[in-house]
């Protein structure tokens, strides 16, 4: 019922050791790279590492990043077991994000517990229609999915700019954002939180949001695994004729798993305008719908796997940051490159020492194997 | 059953001494040895899952073995990939094609012989080349069709012809015929005599003990992954085979009392299809089917039988003409889906296993509720009941034998035979009231086939209405109490059971319509 590689590999192989040998052998290359242009490695991935969880403040924004990583991973993850390459995650989150926005200015003073379910509603629905209509165009028009989903970034980033320059702007003020959302409803801060149960922490834009992305994670592997539509789905990804001969849909289901998708995206707006900002904004969602295709992918589209791996790029966000910081010759295009590096490994190339890890256990399993069999 | 005679011959082409091959807990070849003449077919025949596409594989280097040795002209060889089988000059057809549908039969043949990057040249030669060896052995195809515009037969004619191309002289077939029609059949052997007589060695895997019988030279039997007999095919018998292949007497015919039809279940009215290019691929279907009877319908494959199906399972949408299911009527702006078949109580076996009935890459036990997710009985509240399923389906594998009898096995990792199995228990569970079933028996061993049969009169007897097409006109004769036959889309005739015969409903299959067409009157 899981997801997860069919060839006989030891779970600890496949959900820990392949990992931490692609990890590793991408940050050997960065480091090679940070070699080149003529820095210290070792120091330098020292500050990213202590940058990212060397500081309660640091291990507060890493875990920020990766909230907001949930959320769009899962949007890949959900699409993919509905076999569609859903690539929109950015525009979607960017538009479910102006719903959010739109429900917080709507409701000027309410409590943070009674307008956070209306703004994830507002946020779903808005990433939810951005992406079934790619998701309609592809099921009932025949145009692909990966092609209507780039086009929908580009239409949705256009359009907030419009709206925000035009239409939501505060008024008197020269660059584009809106009013900001009532006090009375900003998400509460962690480290707030923590502080009335008597704990101490660094303050972070880390927020109650996390666990709505921890809950997401918990509802999609319920829904994709345990749940008749979650099959239907599945089903439909794996094969669309036998799904017709099962009396499913597949178009609708492509409709609504791009929906289902675009609402998880949506749902960064949370964490990023209702959780951080408090008003709407340009550019919010800053690549991290982009992101999310790679964490998806380094966590095998896996709620189990989607965490560990939106922690892991959450902390390279964060490091890189920090990076830049300490290092006046490492600019910001030196962390991505880092990132990219990553993917390449993590998630590109992650059948790279499949294969010779397949031999060598299937070797071993029949040598145990035999002397009992025979 | 007489042992294995000693090697007579000077060299064998291939040997394969004691081959041994796991797939962790399933023992799918244990310690076999055989030896393959040149100048010879050599058959192979076996219950479903008894070890033979494994054995092949190992062969071919699509799976290492983890114990034995391979000889090929008498020297040891160590065959990793298929590429140091092609090497060695063995060739493997398999059951679905490896083609490149989008590139013509020519580009095909020259896929990974390009030799150099500019292709005119290769083209030229590789085209005297090929024009050689169809005149050699008799192979004709069309070196410039598109490989998707061609029938199955030419397809696999165009396998075939590309692995004598790159050189093949033991050539595996594995399940060649299951997908052609009978003069399909006849022309394939018709090609394997001729590669018999230029010395070449051909291996045939078949369910088909008929083909064995006629085209082979010697045939070995293997039961749960072992050699259990051997034999000289001239020497031997189908039912001698059949008792080796399941290890005790076995019967290879259905007992059928004559039927009792009751009322009218399933009909057809004028139902018409169109198709995207506008070609009629269902003209004026008529058809009744009475509870109680067996209904088969005849015919090469590709003549409108796949259409007939899915209407009446509500996959496909027809054009005009009326369906009526249990007395309630549905027209072509009806909504009716495969959902609303099953929930009316229509079951349907399709005729394409792989493509239609199972998923592939779900475990078993997600393969069998396909179709069935939205049961209630196997729900609790929100959540598919895991446990539940896997329970109902080892009750299912226990009740058709299905082996390995492991829910948790991916689909895939089935023999065909036992798929084939899985569906049918999944879709006969619920006892529909009728039954569609399309190639029942396809690629499915000969034990199995006799349950299958078996199943399906029984259903028959306990008041059900049962549609079946099939290809094979044994199994149509075998069970039918009425015999529709289908000829270019259309129906071009109906035959009792008492006045069928084979070469009748050959001739009306060939579209001339000799027998007076009576529709819907029962036997
Ligand atoms: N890759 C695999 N992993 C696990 N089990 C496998 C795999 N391939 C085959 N098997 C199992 O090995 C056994 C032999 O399978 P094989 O396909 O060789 O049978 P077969 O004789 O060709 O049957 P059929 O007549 O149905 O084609 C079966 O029990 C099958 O389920
Ligand atoms: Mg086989």
């Amino acid at each position: 019922m899981s997801a997860g590689g069919s060839d006989n590999l030891p779970w600890w192989v496949t959900g820990l050791l392949l990992p931490v040998l692609n990890v590793g052998l991408a940050l050997a290359v960065s480091a090679l790279v940070i070699l080149a242009i003529g820095e210290d490695p070792l120091g330098a991935l020292g500050t990213m590492l202590r940058g990212a969880i060397g500081t309660g403040e640091g291990i507060g924004y890493t875990l920020y990043y990766a909230t907001s990583l949930i959320f769009t991973a899962l949007a890949v993850a959900i699409a993919f077991h509905g076999g569609l390459f859903n690539i929109g995650g950015e525009g979607q989150a960017y538009i479910g994000g102006l719903g959010v926005g739109l429900v917080c200015l709507a409701l000027p003073g309410w409590p943070w517990w009674a307008a956070l379910p209306l703004s994830v509603l507002g946020g779903a629905a808005f990433g939810a229609l951005w992406a079934a209509i790619p998701g309609w165009l592809q099921a009932y028009r025949g145009s692909h999915i990966v092609i209507t989903t780039i086009m929908f970034n580009f239409i949705a980033s256009s359009l907030m700019v419009y709206l925000m320059v035009n239409v939501l702007i505060k008024p008197g003020q020269m660059s584009p954002e809106s009013e900001a959302f009532s006090a009375s409803m900003f998400l509460p801060m962690m480290a707030d939180m923590m502080a009335t149960i008597g704990i101490e922490m660094d303050s972070s834009p880390l927020n109650f949001s996390l666990f709505l992305a921890l809950l997401a994670c918990f509802a999609v592997w319920a829904f994709i695994w345990h749940t008749r539509w979650g099959f239907a789905l599945r089903a439909t990804g794996a094969n669309e004729n036998a799904a017709l001969y099962a009396g499913i849909d597949p178009k609708k289901v492509i409709v609504v798993t791009m929906a289902l998708s675009g609402a998880l995206a949506g749902l960064l707006g949370v964490n990023e305008l209702h959780g951080v900002q408090h008003r709407l904004l340009l550019n919010f969602p800053a690549g991290l719908g982009f992101t999310g295709i790679a964490v998806a992918l380094m966590g095998r589209n896996h709620p189990a796997g989607i965490i560990p791996a939106a922690l892991l790029f959450g902390a390279l966000y964060q490091g890189g940051t920090e990076l830049v910081f300490d290092y006046p010759n490492i600019s910001r295009e030196l962390v991505v490159v880092i990132q990219g590096v990553v993917i390449l490994f993590a998630g590109a190339l992650e059948h790279m020492f499949r294969p010779a890890l397949v031999r060598l256990f299937t070797r071993r399993a029949q040598a145990a194997a035999k002397p009992a069999g025979a | 059953m007489s042992a294995a005679p000693p090697p007579v011959s000077p060299a064998w082409a291939v040997e394969l001494v004691g081959i041994d091959k796991r797939f962790g807990p399933v023992h799918a070849n244990r310690d076999v040895t055989l030896r393959f003449a040149p100048s010879s077919i050599h058959g192979l025949v076996g219950e479903n899952g008894a070890g033979k596409s494994t054995l092949m594989s190992i062969l071919y280097g699509f799976y290492e073995a983890d114990a034995g040795e391979i000889l090929v002209r008498g020297k040891q060889v160590d065959i990793r990939t298929p590429q140091d089988a092609i090497r060695l000059g063995i060739g493997m057809v398999h059951q679905h094609f490896m083609l490149v549908e989008t590139f013509t039969v020519l580009e095909n043949l020259l896929l990974g012989h390009e030799g150099g990057p500019v292709l005119g040249p290769a083209m030229q030669r590789a085209r005297a080349e090929v024009r050689e060896l169809e005149r050699q052995f008799g192979l004709e195809v069309p070196l410039d069709a598109l490989v998707s515009d061609l029938p199955v037969g030419v397809q696999q004619r165009v396998e075939i012809l590309k692995a004598l191309y790159r050189g093949a002289e033991v050539l595996i077939l594995d399940e060649p015929t299951a997908v052609l029609s009978p003069p399909e059949v006849e022309q394939l052997f018709r090609i394997l005599e001729r590669l018999r007589q230029q010395g070449r060695t051909v291996l045939l895997i078949t369910h088909k003990l008929k083909e064995i019988m006629a085209i082979t030279d010697r045939v070995s039997v293997l039961r749960r992954g072992q050699v259990v007999a051997e034999f000289i095919t001239a020497e031997t018998d189908r039912q001698a085979l059949a008792d080796a292949m399941v290890g005790r007497k076995t019967s290879l015919s259905v007992d059928k009392a004559p039927s009792h039809p009751g009322d009218v279940l399933l009909s057809a009215q004028n139902v018409n299809v169109i198709d995207g290019r506008g070609v009629t691929t269902l003209k004026d279907a008529c058809l009744n089917v009475r509870a109680g009877e067996i209904v088969g319908v005849a015919g090469v494959a590709g003549n409108g039988q796949s259409e007939l199906l899915e209407v009446l399972s509500g996959m496909c949408r027809f054009d005009s003409g009326t369906v009526t299911l249990k007395g309630q009527e549905i027209h072509p702006a009806t909504k009716y889906d495969a959902a609303d078949a099953r929930r009316r109580g229509l079951a349907h076996v399709p005729e394409d296993r792989l493509k239609l009935a199972v998923i592939k890459e779900f475990p078993a036990h997600e393969s069998a509720i396909l179709g069935y997710h939205q049961d209630k009985s196997l729900s609790k509240g929100w959540r598919l009941n895991w446990k539940q399923v896997v329970a109902k389906t080892v009750s299912l594998m226990e009740q058709f034998d299905v082996r390995p009898p492991n829910p948790n096995l991916r689909t895939s990792l089935f023999s065909g035979g036992n798929q084939q199995k899985l569906v049918m228990a999944r879709e006969m569970e619920r006892e529909p009231d009728i039954l569609l079933v399309g190639q029942p028996t396809r690629g499915v061993d000969i034990g199995a086939i006799a349950f299958i049969h078996r199943q399906l009169v029984s259903l028959r007897d306990r008041g059900k209405a049962i549609l079946l097409v099939s290809a094979e006109l044994d199994e149509i004769l075998a069970l039918s109490d009425r015999i529709l036959v289908m000829c270019d889309g259309e129906i071009v005739g109906e035959l009792s059971a008492a006045e069928a015969n084979e070469s009748r409903i050959g001739t009306m299959m060939a579209g001339i319509k000799d027998a007076p067409v009576a529709e819907g009157v029962p036997a």
